[in-house]
């Protein structure tokens, strides 16, 4: 049957992509975007528009297109939905068939999905706001190098969150002297320390002097505590090959786990080291820098929990996802909902929080959760009950800032870590009996007892900008 | 408080989770034996000298109680454990099946050194 003949010329994009009575396919990949056209154009013309331009369509109809089977190949807009309260703004549903992307790519999906289309002139703005992988798309990727249960085998961390900070101040120590602050909050009871996500290898402090002198520090805060210990050192680079040859040396030296800004490096500099680590027995810790300027905006860019799933696609065993209760933006079902998406093996859809699709992760390992930014003891029942164990909860002032120094700091936040672990064992309920928990665990813990005393006042109450549409 | 009196830190052998709050009493053990069954989690008890505390495997007290309700019965298990090695760690895990993991984990009697 032929079939087709070629006219030249514009077309409508919704005669070809906005297809309402498409059943997606289960190997179909998923996205919703959110979408605030310019006055006067239909919603549907707008949906197919960001369907084509994110898929096999242009602007112009081209001969060769009859070369090939579009209709197997190109993105359908398959629904429209109202975004509640938001007159302005619509839901718009795309469906790719799996074969527009290169397998174990979130680099392709990316460029695909959220490339020139969001310059697109008849679109005031656009979100993403869910991708939907398939689980035939998740088996291609090789994810977390080690995941959740294999990071607490390694660590011995068992039963409870495990505790970090970020090494203070961030920018301006000598090697030597970071290392000391290293040990002293290992010491004190952190399970882990971080490089601040700016201290690559800057003058006052050489990548390879910090690696050397953070290793003296882990090995004898483990010989002291009998505990395990790790530090992030952090090896994002200029290069792939300098990154490379850092995480090299932070293996020699014996540090367990590594450090990576997926954003600001870039997915394929992300993936090629989530191999690495993986081929390595090393862990992965991934930062989050730049990401608000990609996902703070309520109708513009990427939401996180997008950002949350290729990252577990790409391959990291920590990632950043706020605190809710402390200095940064976080709304708290939001959260939870890409929380989830780091770390279940099936998330199912919940608009409440913010998920637009079931999930399906199979196997693949899951992310510990990292709640970093602005929080100390008084907020760690809350924490605790909002991250549960698969979490690592950083506090840097709130370690560093206590006026004993930071081994008592470390001290204070383990001791009032555990009593709410303990207490939430016990059935309480610990964000609600905080005040009580943490003065129980005061009574023998004077360096938790200077803690509340020094940080009662702090509060970080500020509307969230990105707030979840809901009705 | 009084900021001019400094406190000095002393590092101690902490032993993962736990080792931060004061010895469980009897009441506290009944509490988190039951939070490991609550989760259908199976009791485990080994035990290790403390020179070899940081190793990965203790050495096992019988195989891990599955299917144990009765919280008195671990609770026997891990004193009967510390009597006959009282110069030895004493920890209780909850296996996860689940999650192939380890639920719980902490240090319950402490070994005389």
């Amino acid at each position: 049957m032929s079939s087709k003949s070629y006219q030249a010329g514009v077309k409508e994009y919704r005669d070809k992509y906005w297809t309402p009575d498409y059943v997606p396919l289960d190997t179909d990949l998923l996205a919703c975007f959110k979408v605030t056209g310019q006055p006067g154009v239909p919603r549907e013309e707008v949906a197919a528009a960001v369907a084509a331009e994110s898929s096999t369509g242009t602007w112009s109809t081209v001969w060769s297109e009859l070369l090939t089977d579009l209709e197997f190949y190109k993105g359908r807009a398959y629904r429209i939905e109202e975004v509640p309260g938001d007159a302005e703004s619509f839901y718009a549903f795309v469906a790719y068939p799996i074969d527009l992307f290169e397998e174990g790519s979130v680099v392709n999906v990316l460029t695909s999905l959220v490339g020139n289309v969001f310059g697109f002139k008849a679109l005031k703005h656009l979100r993403l706001e869910d991708i939907r992988f398939p689980i035939a798309y998740i088996k291609t990727c090789g994810g977390p190098p080690a995941g959740i249960q294999v990071e607490r085998d390694r660590l011995n961390k068992y039963g409870r969150p495990m505790l970090g900070a970020t090494i203070k101040p961030k920018l301006g120590l000598s090697a030597k002297n970071y290392g000391r602050a290293v040990y002293e909050c290992l010491r004190g009871g952190l399970d882990l320390t971080k490089d601040d996500e700016n201290v690559n290898s800057q003058p006052f402090m050489r990548w390879r002097d910090r690696f050397e002198f953070v290793a003296v520090a882990i090995e004898k805060a483990q010989r002291e505590t009998g505990e395990r210990k790790g530090h992030y050192l952090n090896v994002t680079a200029s290069t792939p090959e300098e990154m490379y040859k850092r995480a090299e040396f932070a293996k020699e030296v014996g540090c367990p786990i590594i450090m990576h800004d997926f954003l600001t490096g870039g997915f394929t500099a992300n993936t090629g080291l989530a191999n690495w680590c993986r081929e390595n027995g090393m862990l992965l810790h991934i930062h989050r820098a730049m990401h608000a300027v990609i996902d703070r905006h309520p109708k513009h860019g990427i939401h996180f929990r997008v950002l949350a799933k290729c990252l577990r696609l790409s391959g990291g065993d920590h990632l950043h996802t706020g605190t809710v209760v402390g200095k940064l933006e976080g709304d708290r079902n939001s959260t939870l909902g890409f929380v989830d998406q780091l770390r279940e093996s099936f998330v199912p859809e919940d608009r409440s929080r913010g998920v637009f699709f079931d999930q399906d992760w199979g196997s693949m390992p899951g992310v510990f959760a990292v709640a970093s930014g602005g929080i100390h003891v008084w907020h760690m029942p809350a924490l605790v009950t909002i991250f549960g164990d698969d979490s690592v909860l950083q506090f840097g002032g709130g370690t560093q800032g206590h006026p004993w120094g930071n081994a008592a700091g470390a001290a204070a936040n383990r001791v009032a870590l555990e009593a709410s672990v303990k207490a939430r064992n016990e059935g309480r309920v610990i964000e609600k009996e905080a005040r009580d928990i943490l003065t129980e665990a005061a009574r023998t813990s004077p360096e938790l007892a200077i803690a509340m005393e020094t940080w009662k006042e702090i509060v970080f109450e500020f509307e969230t900008v990105d707030k979840l549409d809901v009705s | 408080m009084a900021t001019n009196e400094m406190g000095n830190y002393t590092t101690t052998q902490t032993l993962e989770t736990f080792g931060f709050l004061p010895k469980m009493d009897q009441a506290d053990l009944h509490a988190q034996i039951a939070y490991i069954i609550a989760n259908g989690w199976s009791p485990a008890i080994e035990h290790e000298h403390p020179r070899n505390s940081t190793d990965h495997y203790w050495t096992m007290w019988k195989l891990p109680f599955f299917g144990e309700t009765d919280l008195n019965n671990v609770l026997g298990e891990l004193e009967a454990c510390h009597r006959t090695f009282p110069d030895h760690h004493v920890r209780l895990t909850g296996y996860d099946s689940y999650t192939q993991s380890q639920g719980s984990c902490f240090v319950v009697f402490e070994g005389r050194s």
